[in-house]
């Protein structure tokens, strides 16, 4: 496998060895760095996540509680959904590849705030610290969802200190999408016009628009959430006078948006894999990309679908779903558009592609058992079972974990100037296909035969599915630890990598693996339209007649390159 | 339509059939498209793989009629499903005229049920099938949600409100009633059964009886007990006969129907809305700490009060404030105690 | 406006091209971040008007306990803060340096007199206990526990604003050393400028405050 390590060029200097020492990490600027301090975070908080789940799946083994006491098993899901939500998911993509592709890509030597940039990990830390020593301290107990009055008045838990946890952690949310937008907009390279942009920067936009929007609300909330049980005012309690139903919208707002966060950048990591992987233009660019902005945009306005069954007026159920459809449809829009890119393309099997395929294939379930929830009559029932665990698992599971796990193979020569193993990847790969099925599949039925989430024990007719779920977590539990194995061996012992090694499109892969900390040499100027991997007069125009001019991306000023 | 289905908890009311309907035909759907993209994305992966390492190939054109099928093609499915479920969760949610009504209290970690003659069960509830039923419900602490899986009912129930469902059983048997809604340790211990019985059986469980008397007499003597009718009966207080369902005008000139919501806050908080003609802030004290059960009875009390009682004769006759209903005055609102109020 | 060939590159940031592009993006960024403000402050809005038309009555009754001409004080002084930081801002473009310390200074000024007034009546309020969860008693018309919920949204809109002033105060001192150590010219004031934009966006956030929670009562006073 180390063959070609052989080859390599001559010593060059690059943004890892350019300065060693512990400080030259803390203290870096370098949005590079700065990614990769994220992607040691996230990851370690993936695995305490992960570790909380397999408590979960083996206390729900058997219908008895055996396993972990009822209180610790409430415990055990609400940590497991907060640390997974809050400080997996959410910075996940963004945080990470983000971070490190966006000025790539776009052509700029950093961030626009590069010092915003490193405070928003300091952040994220000292909110992510908070709710560790909360974890320790016993937990808490609420779901992820905090909703009252039980967490304002009967939780045992520490509400106080996983909230403040929680909303320190947004404020680098914010940080992130702010330094996002403004670079999106201002530091582009001479002709890197907006629908030049590779359709992750697109995707990222569109993430940071809910970021800046949405965070501040659950700060908001959170501390209003936090303030309601030091002082027992009643804003949330009715014996008070206040509404409980209130805290359910305020949290809403941002978190259903938020699974957008978690989704969005992963469908931009799809959208270049691929296109790179079949070496083709994307199919309908403007569409996947405005399909993004459009996501962002209604993602704001379904909240209400959260609360069919919670006393709201059957009329306003009807509008949240109605809303909740018109959100469907750009996905749809996307996963058509990736479909037909393959067409007439020059397909890799290279592990990101596998993730890819992966992706689509899950986000069809996701997406589709998303319409069930957003179907009035039938969300009633299925609605706070099962059903609901395993939609939000295809989508944030299989669709953001699986988005993060090719887009880190895809870049990783890129990151760490090294090859993965491929054989393993692919291996891995396949283990975490059929883990994650046979994982959640089961969680469809159990939701429908009426078994509610968050239940510690459980009547007999669930074991059979739920035997089935903890295998199958277990088989992705093995999944997940396989790529973090060779990941870490490769950065060591892994070939080197040259600057392109899949014969991708994209600045990102016109600099040396790993970069340099100024990213280009020199200031790219920008003469070609998104995944022209040929000419766009070669384009082949099918079908005849079912083509217009206009579908062809026309040019902009250019010279041949 | 009504489809039978695999994985799918027992049809036990009438729209069970209705939503299982609607969920094979959007398993059926999801497989469709499922089957459709992935077919599609192996063919290509397998007629168009690289053949060489070096191979580029030509870009292809969008297709504008394409991006229009499919965004007005699944729009339009979309539409077709949101049409179709909002006419299950509309006829789920409004309740119908003549049902009979069941309080639910619901409490860390258990249901209560009262029924309108009196019985009085925790955990178990015994309804007859052909008969709509309507649940009213509260909790005393956190949001509860009643679940019953093989009627395909939910509903939450929150704290300082009366939330409603209903459902019309149609097949005998013990089906589970589950908590949906996290409410604490033992969130998966707040299960119950509904027993579903032949009408027959029902009524001989009715008989089976309940020492307290009807739900309505245990509201009068929470009535009496309190005292109550020391003032709504002698004139200091609006005169509460016949005055469930009824419009009342406020001091403010706005005007309220008297219902479960209105008469539960006015027993709370007396001050909020008061009745025109009588002083505000109210002279009422709070009653603050009655107990949800007892608010319950106490709404039953009320509803089946159509004329005055005899045990709260006092001196004077009633006066009629405004928007007060005589004694006995109309059939409209008379209302015995198994039909309830829309 | 900047012309990137003049030997004044001083102020300019490694990763950015030219100083336009720079003070493109300190601008912009500002922007984004005023949008989170406003969502921010959004969600107490949204409380307040959820509870205000829940309670109208208590509402009123507790506002009318909050002392407004000391309240309208405070307006008058934060739009005259505003201005004085506009005319600052003026300065910095034109290269006046003497000019704008003193408007800095005097900004200062103000947002601290604010400050002081806003101290004057949070003691009044803990003196007449009407601190919610603390000690919280009012003898007024009105449910005290509605009352309390309106001085505790009261307390967090006003301590959170009061919060973003003593930060645009934080700011200013630093703008002042910055100004005085003549870091600004007319090619790199961003700073002075992006503050400014800042320090208008609170004093806004009052102009909302003031009459919503002072002045819910005084239609029915008459």
């Amino acid at each position: 496998m180390g063959t070609e390590a052989l080859e390599i060029a001559p010593p060059r200097t690059h943004y890892i060895n350019v300065a060693y020492g512990v400080k030259s990490w803390l203290l870096t600027v370098d949005h590079k760095r700065i990614a990769l301090l994220y992607l040691a975070s996230v990851t370690l908080f993936f695995f305490l996540g992960g570790a909380f789940a397999v408590g979960i799946r083996l206390e729900l083994l058997t219908p008895q509680g055996d396993f972990v006491q009822a209180e610790s098993y409430n415990r055990l899901f609400t940590m497991h959904g907060i640390v997974m939500v809050f400080f997996f998911l959410i910075p996940a993509i963004p945080a990470t590849l983000g971070n490190f592709l966006v000025p790539l890509m776009i052509g700029a030597k950093d961030l626009a705030f590069p010092k915003l940039n490193l405070l928003s990990w300091y952040v994220y830390t000292i909110g992510a610290l908070l709710t560790v020593v909360a974890i320790i301290m016993g937990g808490v107990d609420t779901g992820w969802t905090f909703y009252t009055p039980f967490s304002t008045n009967y939780s045992n838990g520490n509400v106080l200190l996983v909230g403040i946890g929680v909303f320190i952690t947004g404020f680098s949310s914010i940080l992130t999408g702010l330094n996002f937008i403004v670079t999106i907009h201002t530091m582009r390279a001479p002709g890197m016009t907006w629908f030049r942009l590779p359709l992750f920067i697109w995707s990222h936009y569109a993430t940071s628009m809910i970021f800046i929007l949405g965070t501040p609300v659950i700060a908001i909330t959170v501390l209003l959430l936090a303030l309601e049980r030091i002082a027992h005012v009643g804003i949330f309690d009715p014996q008070l006078g206040g509404d409980p139903v209130l805290f359910q919208h305020l949290f809403w707002f941002y978190s259903h948006p938020a699974v957008y966060i978690m989704v969005l950048p992963a469908m931009g990591v799809i959208s270049e894999l691929v296109a790179n992987m079949s070496r083709k233009n994307i199919f309908g660019y403007k569409f996947v990309a405005f399909a993004s902005i459009a996501i962002a945009v209604f993602g704001f306005l379904v909240w209400g679908h959260h609360l069919f069954v919670s006393t709201q007026s059957i009329y306003a159920g009807m509008i949240f779903s109605i809303l909740s459809y018109a959100v469907a449809i750009p996905s749809a829009v996307k996963t058509f558009n990736w479909t037909a890119t393959l067409y007439r393309g020059s397909i890799s099997y290279n592990t990101p592609m596998l993730y890819a395929f992966g992706f689509i294939g899950f986000f069809i379930i996701g997406g589709m058992t998303g319409l069930f929830l957003a179907a009035l009559g039938v969300d009633v029932h299925v609605h706070d079972t099962y059903f609901v665990v395993a939609h939000f698992h295809y989508i944030m599971v299989g669709g953001t974990i699986m988005g993060y796990l090719g887009g880190l193979h895809y870049w990783w020569p890129k990151i760490t100037g090294r090859m993965y193993p491929e054989g393993w990847a692919r291996f891995a790969a396949l283990v975490v296909f059929v883990g994650f099925n046979l994982t959640f599949f089961p969680q469809f039925l159990l939701g429908y035969m009426g078994m509610p989430r968050r239940y510690y024990a459980y009547p007999d007719e669930f074991q059979v599915l739920n035997v089935m779920s903890t295998a199958g977590a277990s088989i992705l539990g093995v999944g997940y630890l396989i790529p973090m194995i060779y990941l870490i061996w490769s950065m060591r012992y892994g070939p080197h990598a040259p600057a392109n090694p899949w014969g991708a499109f994209g600045l990102e892969w016109m600099t040396s693996s790993p970069p340099p900390t100024e990213n280009f040499p020199e200031t790219p100027v920008v003469t070609w339209e998104a995944y022209e991997f040929r000419p766009y007069e070669e384009t082949e125009v099918v079908g005849g007649s079912g083509v217009e001019e206009a579908d062809i991306p026309e040019p902009g000023p250019r010279t041949r390159h | 339509m009504q489809v039978e289905i695999p994985f799918a908890p027992e049809q036990a009311s009438t729209v069970s059939g209705e939503v299982d309907a609607l969920y094979a035909f959007l398993w059926a759907l999801t497989i469709f498209f499922g089957v459709l993209i992935s077919l599609t994305i192996i063919y290509f992966a397998i007629k168009y793989r690289r053949r060489s390492e070096s191979e580029v190939p030509r870009p292809v054109a969008g297709s504008m009629k394409l991006e229009i099928a499919w965004t007005v093609i699944p729009f339009l499915i979309a539409m077709g499903i949101f049409v179709w479920a909002a006419s299950i969760y509309y006829k789920l949610y409004r309740v119908p005229n003549n049902a009979t009504e069941i309080f639910v209290v619901g409490k860390q970690w258990m249901w209560k049920f009262q029924h309108i003659d009196g019985q009085r069960e925790i955990n178990e509830l015994h309804v007859p099938i052909g008969r709509k039923v309507k649940l009213t419900m509260t909790t005393e602490d956190v949001i509860h949600s009643m679940f019953i899986p093989a009627f395909r009912v939910k509903m939450d129930v929150v704290p300082g409100r009366y939330s409603h469902v209903w459902f019309e059983a149609t097949k005998p048997g013990r089906y589970h009633i589950f908590c949906a809604e996290y409410c604490g340790t033992s969130h998966s211990g707040m299960i119950g059964t509904v027993v579903v019985m032949e009408p027959a059986d029902y009524q001989a469980w009715l008989a089976g009886g309940t020492a307290e008397g009807s739900l309505a007499s245990q509201g009068e003597k929470v009535f009496q007990d309190r005292a109550c009718h020391t003032c709504h009966f002698t004139g200091r207080a609006p005169n509460l006969v016949g005055l469930f369902g009824k419009s009342e005008v406020l001091a403010d000139g706005s005007s309220i129907r008297v219902d479960e919501a209105y008469v539960r806050e006015s027993i709370l908080d007396p001050s909020r809305k008061v009745v025109s003609g009588y002083p505000s802030p109210s002279q009422m004290p709070s009653y603050r700490g009655i107990s949800e059960e007892e608010l319950i009875q106490l709404i039953a009390y009320l509803r089946s009060l159509t004329q005055q009682p005899a045990s709260a004769s006092g001196s004077a006759m009633p006066p009629q404030p405004a928007g007060g209903a005589g004694t006995g005055s109309s059939g409209t609102t008379t209302r015995n105690g198994n039909s309830s109020t829309r | 406006m900047a012309d990137s060939h003049t030997a004044s590159q001083y102020g300019l940031a490694h990763h950015f091209e030219s100083m336009e592009q720079q003070r493109e993006a300190g601008t912009l960024g500002m922007w984004a971040f005023l949008i989170t403000e406003i969502m921010f402050f959004g969600g107490l809005f949204l409380a307040y008007l959820l509870y205000r038309s829940m309670y109208p009555n208590d509402f009123a009754a507790a506002s009318s306990h909050l002392n407004w001409p000391l309240g309208f004080v405070n307006t008058i002084v934060l739009i005259c803060s505003s201005l004085t930081m506009a005319l600052a801002v003026y300065y910095s473009q034109i290269g006046k340096k003497r000019l704008l310390l003193l408007f800095l200074a005097i900004t200062v000024l103000l947002g601290l007199t604010f400050l002081v007034i806003k101290a004057f009546e949070y003691y009044d309020k803990y003196t007449d206990h009407l601190i919610p969860g603390f000690l919280f008693d009012w003898e007024g018309p009105g449910n005290p526990q509605r009352v309390q919920m309106f001085y505790w949204i009261y307390f967090a809109m006003t301590g959170i604003h009061a919060l973003h002033m003593i930060i645009g105060i934080g700011i200013m001192l630093v703008l002042i050393y910055m100004a005085s150590r003549n870091r600004f010219t007319p090619e790199y004031h961003s700073p002075v400028e992006i503050s400014g934009l800042y320090w208008h966006f609170v004093d806004i956030v009052w102009i909302f405050l003031f009459p919503l929670l002072y002045l819910i009562g005084a239609h029915e006073a008459h």
